[in-house]
Formats: structure tokens, sequence, C-alpha cells
């Protein structure tokens, strides 16, 4: 079971907390499982067709998922995905 | 019998390496003067200050042992060593060889014999007594030292924002001494800044900002030359107010500036120090036009608005700015200075609640908007223009 780390924006989607559990073999997967368990991230997360969102980043341990086989990525136990949105505040 | 000291220098002169000050100047102009020659000027600093060869690091010859690692870390770099004839380098020449250092000359004739055969010198700037001892922490510092405070001194830093990232960074980078800073802000103090804006005071609410600031960091140090913006930065002014300077620091609050300032950085060239707060949570990267990735390869579309609360609608703990602004003013600092490894190509992540720092790899995009093209092809009407911009920022209000 792969690690999802939830920044600010979407914790109010996940119940307050920092880090979800969530499985599947790939990215696309353990994130639709996140979306599965917390229906508010669905759209958050993903766009209409399926594929991620254009705002959100999501990293496979510290490797932006884009560069290596995006929603196909293949994930182990022990990894940990980051879901990074950008923040404005200064 | 005891050698004499000519004697002793003689027989040092035999057990080491020496070489002219012709191919030296050689060996400098066919790599730029930087390359692989690391040149070490080990006289004292009263001779340096009337001159020395242009690329030179001073160490002096009393400081050698325990400044060399700083100037030249890697053992097997040809290293030439210059005095003001030639005694002296080969004393210290051989010290270095003791210390495990594989390639070291002496320059014969050193700096006098260089200087006749007409070969290019410079005379460095020259600090007051009250600069050097306003700066001594720094000089002492190997990764710095006078060279590189003198680079700060000469060195020009925009800011934009004087709020809560702006604040630390500013009073921090006064006192270090960065000659030039500019600060952009058309705010003025508020009750509610006081939290975290540690640049202003309670006196001074209702003043503008930029005033404000200046008032903190010439008090701190009055050598800076602050240069005050009092208006918001758009795409009539920005060209205008960034060019010339050094190093930028983004410490901006909305998202269509962040953009603006990513695209007209990248068509000056200037490198950002870009951080973002909120909550308790903060990010944190440079982006070298060019050289790394720029804002729009690690954030092509900014979230739209109902993900991207203000610090002003959501809060931020007032420690947080100083958190990140501080590590913004270190980067600036290795940017100037030519220290270390700027945090180019990367993302920090600072996480205050689980005190977690986290680091996430960022590439240029080939495909980027902006960066993937040259400076000249970037036009004004492009700047900072974003899909559904209009949209964007009408939903921000």
């Amino acid at each position: 079971m792969a690690t999802i780390r939830i920044p600010p924006v979407l914790r109010p989607s996940v119940g307050g907390v920092k880090e979800v559990d969530a499985d599947g073999e790939n990215v696309g997967a353990v994130l639709r499982s996140l979306a599965d368990q917390h229906p508010a991230t669905q759209t958050q997360i993903f766009a209409d067709g399926g594929d991620l969102n254009r705002y959100v980043n999501v990293y496979l341990n510290d490797e932006d998922v884009r560069v290596l086989k995006g929603l196909d990525t293949p994930v182990g136990g022990a990894d940990v995905l980051v879901i990074l949105p950008a923040m404005a505040g200064g | 019998m005891s050698p004499s000291g000519a004697e002793f220098i003689r027989q040092i002169k035999s057990q080491i390496a020496q070489v002219d000050p012709g191919e030296v100047h050689e060996a400098l102009s066919d790599s730029n003067g930087g390359g692989p020659i690391a040149l070490i000027d080990v006289r004292e600093s009263e001779e340096v200050q009337r001159g020395l060869i242009p690329g030179a690091k001073h160490v002096p010859r009393g400081h050698l042992e325990s400044r060399i690692e700083g100037a030249v870390p890697d053992r097997s770099q040809h290293v030439v060593i210059y005095c003001a004839s030639g005694n002296r380098s080969a004393l210290a020449a051989k010290t270095l060889g003791e210390l495990g250092y594989e390639n070291v000359e002496s320059m014969t004739g050193g700096y006098t014999l260089w200087k006749d055969r007409g070969y290019k010198v410079e005379v460095p700037k020259v600090m007051t007594a009250e600069q050097r001892e306003r700066y001594s922490r720094h000089m002492l510092v190997p990764e710095i030292g006078a060279e590189g405070q003198q680079k700060m001194l000469d060195a020009k830093v925009l800011l934009l924002g004087a709020g809560g990232l702006g604040s630390p960074t500013a009073l921090y980078l006064a006192a270090a001494g960065i000659g030039t800073i500019g600060i952009v802000d058309d705010d003025v103090v508020d009750l509610s800044n006081l939290q975290r804006q540690v640049i202003h005071t309670t006196d001074r609410i209702g003043t503008p900002k930029v005033d404000s600031a200046q008032e903190a960091m010439n008090a701190i140090n009055p050598d800076v030359n602050v240069v005050k913006y009092e208006t918001r930065l758009d795409a009539s002014n920005i060209m205008e107010i960034i060019e010339g300077y050094d190093v930028i620091v983004d410490g901006v609050d909305n998202f269509p500036t962040r953009y603006l300032l990513n695209d007209a950085s990248v068509r000056l060239k200037i490198p950002v120090v870009s951080a973002s707060i909120l909550g308790f949570d903060g990010q944190l990267s440079v982006f070298a036009p060019y050289e790394g990735p720029c804002y729009r390869c690690l954030y092509p579309v900014p979230p739209p608005a109902e993900l991207a609360p203000s610090c002003g609608a959501n809060g931020v703990l007032g420690v947080l700015p100083g958190t990140m602004g501080l590590l913004q003013a270190t980067e600036v600092v290795k940017l100037i200075t030519g220290a270390g490894e700027p945090l180019v190509g990367r993302l920090l992540l600072y996480e205050a609640l689980g005190a977690t720092f986290t680091e996430l790899k960022v590439r240029r995009d080939p495909d980027c908007a902006i960066c993937s093209r040259e400076p000249d092809e970037i036009s004004d009407e492009e700047l900072g223009v974003f899909p559904d911009y209009e949209a964007f920022c009408a939903a921000a209000g």
C-alpha cells in the first residue's frame, strides 16, 4: 500500500489528514483509490477525460510522474506519492 | 650547520615545480581566466590591495594551511602559486605538496615579473576599515571571503514584496551587505501584517511599506542603496523595473504576478529565487533561465481560484515566512558569491507541523511555453499570460 501526501488545500477533502494510504499497481490506480475513498478529491485531481489536471503535479518519491510513465507509472508498497499544487502566498 | 635563509629557499625550490609567467599567461588566456588552473596569490593583504593577477584567489601564506581547502577543494586540480618574487610561493608550493595537492607550481619571478612583462593586472576594490569590521565574519568564511563580500557589495538584488517573505529577506540581505536592494510594493503597513512582517513596526502603521522597509534596512546597514518602487508590478512596468538586477527574489502573493515575473525574467535571463507559503507549508526553488527549469516548467498553469487560497483568506503561521524568506536570502547569497549548489532544478518543501523537509526534482520542460524559446521570441503581449487568465483573475478577485 502506497502513501499519498496530501497538500493543505486538499486536506479538507480527506478529513484533514496529511497522508492517506491507498492501494494500486500504478499511479493512476492509487489516485483513483484515493478518489474512491474521498470522492471530493476526484475533480481536484482528475480532468474530465481521466488524465491528471494540468495544475496538479504528482511525484513518485522525488520524481514528477510526467517524466516517468504518467498515470501508468508502477507503484510499490513502500513508495510515496506527493500531490503538489502551486501556491502563491507570500 | 643550519642553512641560511637563502640556502633554505634554494633547497626548497629544487624540490618543487616552478613555472614561467609566460606559460601561466598562455594557459589562463586559453581557459579565459578560469578553467583548470587555480591561481593562488599568497602575498599579504597590503600587497594585494596594490594589484593582483585577474582571476587569482588571495590566500595569505600565513593562512595557507587553514584556508586552501576553501579556495581549492580538489587536491588534483592544477594549482599555480605566486607571491611578489617567487620565494614565498616556493615555500607555499612545498606546503601544498605536503598537504596532498598533486599538481602544484610556483611562478618564478612572481607578481613583479608578471607585471614587468606587461601582462594584465587589476587593482581590487578596497573596503573601508568600517566595512572590513562590519563584514569580518563573512571574510573568515572561505566560501565567501573578501572576494565574495565584494561581489555582494557590487550586487543588485530586487525584492518583490515587502511582506511576509520580503521582510526577513530584506533585513538579512541588507545586513549581509548587498550593495543595491530594490523593493517593489504598493501597500501600506497594516496592523494585521505585524504578526509576520518583521521589517515593519507598530509606529509605522499606515506608512508605505517601501518607506518602512528602507528605514529598517538602512538602520541595520546605512551602506545599502535602497531603491523604492511604490507600485504594483504589471506588464506595463515589469521590464523597466527588473532590468539590470542580478537576482530577483519572488515573494509576491498572487499567481498573475508570478507568471508575469517568470516570463520577463526568462526574457532578461535573470535568476529568480522563488518561495511561496500557506498555512504551515512552504515551497522554495531557484529558477535560473536556460540553465534550469522555469516557473512554467514546474507549474504550466495555475490552479483554479478555489484551490489557490491566499494567506489573507486562509492564514499563515507567522514564523513560516521567516523560515522560507531566510532560505531565499541564503540562495541569493549563494548565487552572488558562487558558493555551494543553488536550488536549481530542485523544489524544497517545508512542512512546519511535521517539521519535515522534502526535496523534489524539477525538470526543464522541452515544450515549455516560455523557456523552450529564445528570449527575443517572447513578445510583450505574452508576458504573464496563461490560458483562462482573465477568468482566473476575475475569480480570484
